[in-house]
């Protein structure tokens, strides 16, 4: 077929972009070197909106093995252990097909922490949904959760943290987000860069077939009414076989004959290779006819763009090639030299023994197009003015209900118990905490793990919430009693050719990198999702955070249940009752607007070490951070999750009740206290300069709020656990 | 004492239970599905995880794999076989235990504590064990025992139940059974009792720092009665 500049828009390729081709190759493509163009000059492989913003990101430290670059970050845990993660976002596919998009987009994220030679110890994954409302809410939900458990559950490995959000900018366009931390030697990590002249190159996994044809470019664009027939281009997911391949490829990594390793993800064979060759400075030779593949007739444009699952392309030393054979016979995998590295630095591709493409490696990498977007600043907007006469009306018992009971803060058993996330043995903290904690297997560390997002601030201030979500994914792994490390990032978005969109991800970004190097946390890996938009209405920005932390001994780690009565409940960091942007003013009030809470990174890096510093102390029964419904509502969860009642003093200065208790200012935790430590923990707090207010004690099963208004903790747990089971099933 | 676990491609619980046996003071070694042999050993333990997928029958594949002739012949011969979860499914596919494991009564897979009452009476497994209510893990999305009426009055007659799942008080009732599950069957023996597939996983269960430690009393009750 002859290529044209019009089959080249059909392409998802800029008519600037095919003359920027032609004028590079010095000739128009042919139709499999456009397929090849498109694949990795699409937003979703190229980064060329997000690029420049990229560049600026914290991304060091002393912790840190590897950056963003590779297929995953890599921190140091010490003793020679090292962990490496990623998120990445698998949105578009979802939405299309639930199941298998959210199934193939954790098998994908496994895949790039094996590849680095890691065996995958936890995984995590964030979810956002369209308002409860809306008709295709349930069932995506209900697909998607099946896909994430039916694929790590198969691969067996632990689902031990979550989040799900339901609103209704996510009507159209759903976000299935999901992270792996993987466990690896120091010593034995694997890199995709290729080196050496002459070395084979391996296809290993699964026959490539048909599937997945553009999901790449798929990603890189917005949806209209013609959805259903972009089903082809999601891929199809086989997690037996990614067992097999995992077990394989470790079984291989255990010896000395790999040169170089990456996992054919989006746009498979296309973007693998040109990959490894574009990071070793070479060129690569491939033979398609060797490639196996499931479906007859398959073209050399269908090989390169096809998106099948469950494959790596390798780099062995030259000779290692039966060693190799024989490991993937014993699984039953695909195991197929078609190519060598080169000095050229082209990409050649040879099909029935004819040349069919050649292009420079760096006309498609280095030279691939990198845009400055245009964009607009988003103004912090001004405080509501809320009349005091409404708080009159309220009954804070009953809001407290009505806050538990709110699909974005009731309880989400109905979805972690799908799956499972105890198999391996070391799960030490389950889903439904603050962060997931997993045992470093026969040794006394874990880590600690979570994953935020805060869509709602970063809509009302894209600035303020980048950096609250840093903080809020801080606070989590602190709870738990670890030192955080660092964060890898999803970063969902809109439509970067709008203004607005661009603005609110480069200023959601910059709040991102502020609270990064303010709390040294830095950015080890990420992945940029634009275009969620569907017929022109795009997702509020929701950047998600993935945070890892080290726990030194797994006896320290704490939970967020209360544990014993008499105990007393305290309040770490200034409470100022901020209520703008709260889940109080937006499903109470009913009040959309004003600034998110503010966030001060100095109180929250001093508050966050000295809980820190509490629990290394043994000062502390339990610890919870307070984020969305404010203290009560923190305060509420750490008493169901205990099967323990609470009885909180009457105030004392002149805030409002309501927003003490519902605002939801930054920076703060709650700690309950065994009162023969309460002078140590008090001395430990004053003397690191910490505001804390006692507010409470747990007590058997009652809930006395200022003495008046009397639950008993059975309400709360009613309220809290039943929404999700009865949307669900009922 | 010396078991064997035997690793189906899929087996995602060989891990785990290798480290539980080991722990709790056995000699184990891993044996691989293409063997035609089995080294010699005390008790053999098929382990969960999702044997060549399931994608047919869970455990359907597995059960015809080369190592089964060799696990008949020392099942027959009075050896000791566990088998957890998809182990559980594969001894009902080979005709070693009665009965089938249907997909769960609400269709979703479940990851959860339960309770189980186990059957102590004279049998290597149970019999002597500390507690005889356990607090162990389930993990599956096949895990609804079903037979026959026939094949269910025989394994009664024959006290061949094994497990039940239960509340904390050992009370056995529709509102503890979290899949379904014929009589809140958790675990069946055979005949002679040297053979027992349940769903639970004793083996995530072995130490307070986990969800749960009754696992342990498992294993050490067993080794004890083996001893």
């Amino acid at each position: 077929m002859e290529v044209n500049e019009h089959i080249a828009i059909e392409h998802g390729l800029k008519k600037e972009e095919y003359n920027k081709i032609c004028d590079l190759l010095k000739r128009a493509p042919n139709f499999t070197e456009l397929g090849i163009f498109s694949a990795m000059w699409n937003e979703h492989c190229s980064y060329k909106s997000s690029r420049i913003h990229l560049k600026k990101l914290n991304t060091k430290g002393k912790k840190v093995i590897q950056g963003p670059g590779e297929n995953a970050g890599v921190i140091d845990i010490e003793d020679g252990d090292a962990i490496v993660f990623k998120i990445e976002s698998h949105n578009h596919p979802s939405f299309i097909e639930p199941y298998q998009g959210a199934a193939t987009g954790v098998g994908g994220i496994m895949r790039d922490v094996f590849t680095m030679g890691a065996r995958p110890i936890a995984n995590l994954n964030s979810i956002h949904f369209g308002s409860p409302q809306h008709p295709n809410t349930k069932n995506l939900l209900r697909g998607v959760v099946r896909g994430i458990g039916g694929y790590g559950n198969c691969m067996g490995i632990p689902t031990v943290g979550g989040q799900t959000c339901f609103d209704e900018s996510y009507n159209g366009n759903i976000l299935v987000n999901a992270m792996t931390l993987g466990l690896v030697k120091k010593n034995k990590i694997f890199y995709s860069k290729a080196a050496g002249i002459d070395n084979p190159v391996i296809y290993v996994g699964s026959k490539t077939g048909r599937d997945g044809i553009h999901g790449a470019s798929m990603a890189s664009a917005i949806f209209d009414d013609k959805i259903e027939e972009k089903k082809p281009t999601v891929q199809v997911g086989d997690p037996f076989t990614e067992k097999l391949l995992l077990e394989a490829c470790l079984e291989l990594m255990a010896g000395n004959s790999i040169i170089s390793i990456q996992d054919m993800g989006a746009a498979g064979l296309t973007s693998s290779s040109i990959e490894m060759a574009s990071k070793g400075n070479l060129g690569i030779e491939l033979n398609l006819d060797k490639v196996p593949c499931r479906e007859e007739k398959m073209t050399p444009y269908e090989i390169m763009l096809s998106e099948s699952q469950e494959r790596m392309l390798i780099v062995l030393k030259r000779g290692k090639e039966d060693e190799a054979k024989k490991i993937f016979d014993k699984w039953n995998l695909d195991f197929a030299v078609i190519g060598k590295t080169t000095n050229t630095k082209k990409i050649e591709l040879f099909f029935k023994k004819n040349k069919i493409a050649e292009i420079s490696i760096n006309i498609l990498a280095e030279n691939a197009p990198v845009y400055d977007r245009k964009w607009k600043k988003t103004k912090l907007p001004q405080k509501i003015k809320i009349n005091k006469d409404v708080y009159k009306k309220l009954k804070i018992t009953e809001v407290l209900k009505k806050v538990l009971s709110l699909p974005n803060i009731s309880n989400k058993q109905w979805i972690w118990e799908q799956y499972d996330h105890t198999v391996m043995g070391d799960t030490i903290q389950k889903p439904g905490s603050d962060a997931g904690v997993v045992r470093i297997h026969e040794t006394n560390k874990a880590v600690a793990t979570s994953v935020d997002s805060s869509a709602t601030y970063c809509y009302a201030h894209p600035t303020t919430g980048g950096k609250q979500i840093v903080c809020e994914s801080w606070r989590n792994l602190i709870t738990s009693g670890s030192k955080p490390i660092a964060i890898t990032n999803c970063l969902n978005f809109g439509n970067p050719e709008k203004e607005k969109n661009m603005g609110e991800f480069v200023e959601c970004l910059e709040g991102i990198n502020e609270a990064s190097k303010f709390l040294d946390y830095p950015i080890v890996s990420g992945n940029v999702s634009f275009y969620n938009e569907t017929k022109d209405k795009g997702i509020k920005p929701t950047p998600t955070i993935g945070g890892v932390g080290l726990i030194k001994d797994y006896k320290k780690v704490i939970s967020m249940n209360f544990k014993k009565i008499n105990n007393l409940i305290i309040v770490v960091g200034k409470t100022e009752g901020h209520v703008d942007q709260s889940v109080f003013a937006r499903d109470i009030l009913n009040e959309k607007k004003g600034p998110p809470p503010e966030v001060n990174l100095f109180n929250e890096k001093n508050n966050g070490e000295t809980v820190l510093k509490l629990i290394d102390n043994d000062l502390l029964e339990s610890t919870h951070d307070v984020s969305l419904g404010g203290i009560i509502t923190a305060v509420a969860k750490m008493a169901i999750n205990g099967q323990k009642g609470f009885e909180l003093k009457k105030l004392k200065g002149l805030m409002n009740k309501f927003e003490y208790y519902f605002g939801e200012d930054q920076g703060r935790y709650i700690i309950e206290i065994d009162p023969k430590n309460l002078s140590k923990a008090q001395n430990l707090l004053k003397d690191n300069s910490v505001h804390f207010d006692e507010i409470g004690t747990v007590v058997e099963n009652e809930i006395a709020i200022d003495k008046e208004s009397i639950l008993h903790i059975d309400d709360l747990i009613e309220s809290n656990t039943n929404w999700l089971e009865n949307y669900m099933e009922k | 004492m010396k078991s064997s676990v035997i690793i189906f491609p899929g087996s995602n619980c060989d891990r785990d239970i290798d480290v539980a046996l080991r722990k709790f003071g056995f000699k184990n070694q891993m044996v691989w599905h293409n063997e035609t042999k089995m080294p010699k050993s005390d008790l053999i333990v098929l382990p969960g995880g999702f044997s060549y997928g399931d994608y047919l029958r869970c455990g359907c594949i597995a059960s015809k794999s080369k190592i089964i002739k060799s696990i008949i012949d020392y099942a027959s011969s009075g050896g000791l076989i566990i088998g957890i979860c998809n182990g559980f499914q594969i001894l009902l596919e080979t005709g070693l235990l009665t009965g089938a494991l249907l997909t769960n009564k609400y269709l979703k897979f479940i990851c959860k504590n339960v309770f189980v009452k186990v059957n102590n009476s004279e049998n290597k497994y149970f019999k002597n064990i500390k507690k005889n209510v356990l607090e162990l893990h389930i993990a599956h999305n096949d895990g609804n025992y079903f037979c026959t009426d026939n094949e269910l009055k025989s394994l009664e007659d024959n006290n061949q139940v094994a497990a039940s799942y239960c509340n904390n008080n050992g009370e056995i009732d529709e509102e503890n059974n979290p899949n379904g599950s014929i009589k809140n069957i958790a675990g069946i023996f055979n005949k002679k009792k040297n053979i027992v597939g349940m769903m639970p996983h004793p083996e995530r269960v072995i130490e307070k720092n986990l969800s749960s430690k009754d696992g342990s009393y498992f294993f050490e009750n067993l080794l004890n009665n083996m001893n």
